[in-house]
């Protein structure tokens, strides 16, 4: 695969190549910066940690359409996924959990939704250079720039941009927008590496989740699951800005003759998430639940899918009102084992 | 199978004919449903122990077991419990109407390896609906296996389902039919007292026997008690779990129990697997 360079003065032109298609771009909000369909001569600044709402929401709305029917009628019509997204600015560790969730909407059977928007996607990644405060994701697998799940990867040298392709798709973006870029040499490839080694040295936090999947069972009622819920205020900030949370719950709405069947984010940190209708409720705690969204990140879905569900974005230690701190998790299920 | 590249799509089907198993608040009706679609019905081809999701559209969806074994005929029954939203509009249903069903999903009881033994079902009220399905197919393939014994109870007799075939079975020679009710009741001939305790008075012999068992959780609890007691080994026990579910394809998350996904690892296990998942009796 190619790779090429972009001097920043061109980087609007860049981006306005981009613009044809369904382009979404990091955009700043006060201290807020959330990825969003870019506005006409857009573009974005690049300089900034990560989004608040990962942009999983591109390809995984937070509420999307099934089907639509008309009250009494029993045709249903489903809305067709045809537009091109282009995302840009994604850092690696959104675009690695979009690669683990896709082994969940394509397991045994498929989910056409999600499956095609990620066909349609183009992710272009941002690698990172100055990690956030609680970012662990060299602890998980990951990288400040990991090409997992990216068509292309933009490093930041400080005077240029560098653009790695990644796939085919990414190629095809470097092709779009030739006339812009200039060929590169060894030079900036080994800046690249010297960037990203100083990055990673800049991650402060860590897990070791050596041994972590397996003995997790064992500790099913040790007093440390007690002991972080505690505070938990069942609010949900950690799946909904989660960027591998992938649970939904499936509602039918109507407006006067139009109905509609829908999915919405949820969250396993809700009581009514697995509340029976009898009034039972299997996790009826925020014990059993926070116990279960550990498990369930790294324990359930190594399992099954042969990953841990953790990206190590720090998104739900960043936010939790209650400064719920996964990597402390994590360091007391260690302390257990 | 049938091949459906988009699984939150449910198939319409027609209410043939309907009736109520139980009164009271929390009433069951039963559906008996015909899958309006020629091709879907024909391709159509559930086993014992499988769920379907039906619903009413513009209301939601449940995940309700198939009380029917496919030894039936061309057709499905669903026993509903009047208890939320979804199945208070089924309980609107009558013969004629529509319903969604998408399914038929999860696994299923191992009635093929089954042949030759001994079965016995042990359900307490609603719980006899993921029952019937294997009494009905072993009914239908008596030669398979080694005799059946049923036992079913509820609170009273007017709780307990099915109460229509029970009178067939009395008839039936090859079937060993026991129905208990909690308390006393006047003109009331069979056993009085609770599932577990009636299972132990029976004393089934575990030789070359299969032991299911379906009901409230605390009979469950029981049952399994009981049948330790009478020497059933763990891999000689089944269950069959419920949990609450939406999509019923392994996405939508929240059927869990432990590392096992209810809706597709299940709804039944084995009780030697059962008994290793952590939050598999919370």
């Amino acid at each position: 695969m190619s790779a090429m360079l972009l001097n920043k003065e061109k980087w609007p032109e860049f981006v306005g190549k981009l613009a044809g298609k369904n382009l979404w771009v990091p955009r700043a909000d006060g201290d807020v910066i959330s990825f969003a369909p870019a506005a006409e001569g857009e573009a974005p600044d690049l300089e900034y940690s990560n989004s608040r709402v990962p942009p999983k929401q591109a390809v995984f709305p937070q509420t999307e359409t099934l089907f639509r029917f008309k009250v009494e009628g029993e045709d249903l019509e489903v809305p067709q996924i045809e537009d091109q997204i282009v995302l840009l600015g994604v850092r690696p560790c959104d675009a690695r959990a979009m690669t683990i969730i896709d082994k969940l909407f394509s397991w045994d059977e498929n989910d056409p939704y999600y499956l095609k928007r990620r066909e349609m996607v183009t992710m272009i990644g941002l690698a990172c250079t100055e990690p956030g405060l609680n970012c662990f994701c060299t602890s998980v697998g990951g990288s400040p720039a990991s090409t997992d799940g990216l068509d292309l990867l933009i490093v930041d040298l400080g005077e240029n941009y560098l653009l790695e392709a990644v796939t085919e798709k990414g190629e095809a973006v470097l092709k779009d927008t030739a006339d812009l870029l200039d060929e590169t040499t060894d030079d900036p490839i080994q800046q690249k590496e010297k960037i990203i080694k100083e990055a990673e040295q800049k991650i402060k936090r860590s897990v070791d989740p050596e041994g972590v999947p397996e003995g997790l069972p064992r500790l099913w009622e040790d007093p440390l699951w007690q002991r972080v819920s505690a505070s938990c205020l069942g609010c949900g900030t950690c799946t909904f800005l989660c960027p591998t949370c992938h649970c939904f719950d499936i509602q039918d709405e109507t407006e006067g003759f139009e109905s509609r069947r829908c999915r919405t984010w949820d969250s396993c940190m809700f009581e009514e998430y697995t509340l029976h209708t009898s009034g039972h409720n299997p996790r009826a705690t925020r014990r059993e639940r926070t116990r279960n969204r550990i498990n369930h990140k790294y324990s359930y879905y190594v399992d099954k899918f042969d990953v841990i569900a953790c990206v190590g974005c720090g998104r739900c230690i960043n936010l939790c009102p209650v400064n719920i701190d996964i990597v402390n998790i994590l360091g007391q299920v260690k302390e257990a084992l | 199978m049938i091949t459906n590249d988009n699984p939150y799509i449910p198939y319409n089907a027609t209410v043939e004919d309907t009736w109520y198993e139980t009164g009271g608040e929390r009433a069951i009706k039963t559906f008996k449903v015909v899958l309006d679609d020629e091709a879907v019905r024909k391709d159509w081809n559930h086993r014992p122990g499988q769920c379907a999701m039906i619903g009413v559209l513009g209301v939601g969806e449940s995940m309700i077991s198939i009380s029917c074994s496919p030894t039936e005929g061309e057709f499905l029954r669903f026993s509903v419990m009047r208890m939320g939203k979804v199945t208070q509009a089924l309980h609107q249903l009558e013969t004629g109407d529509k319903m969604t069903v998408r399914g038929p999903y999860g696994n299923s009881f191992p009635l093929d390896e089954w042949q030759g033994k001994h079965i016995l079902t042990i359900g307490g009220g609603i719980g006899q609906a993921p029952m019937r399905p294997i009494v009905e197919y072993v009914k239908a393939n008596y030669g398979d296996y080694g005799g059946l014994t049923m036992i079913y109870g509820a609170r009273t007799s007017g709780d307990l389902c099915f109460k229509g075939e029970f009178e067939d079975m009395a008839q039936d020679d090859e079937l060993s039919c026991h129905l208990t009710i909690d308390v006393e009741e006047e003109d009331w001939d069979h056993n009085v007292g609770f599932v577990p305790s009636m299972l132990m008075d029976l004393n089934p012999s575990p030789e070359n026997t299969i032991a299911i068992t379906c009901g409230p959780p605390i009979m469950i609890r029981f049952v399994l008690e009981n049948l330790k007691k009478l020497g059933f080994e763990d891999a000689q026990i089944y269950t069959t779990l419920e949990n609450r579910m939406k999509c019923g394809v392994g996405k939508c998350g929240r059927c869990n129990a432990g590392g096992m996904y209810v809706c597709k690892d299940g709804p039944v296990f084995n009780y030697a697997t059962l008994k290793e998942i952590p939050e598999a009796f919370a």
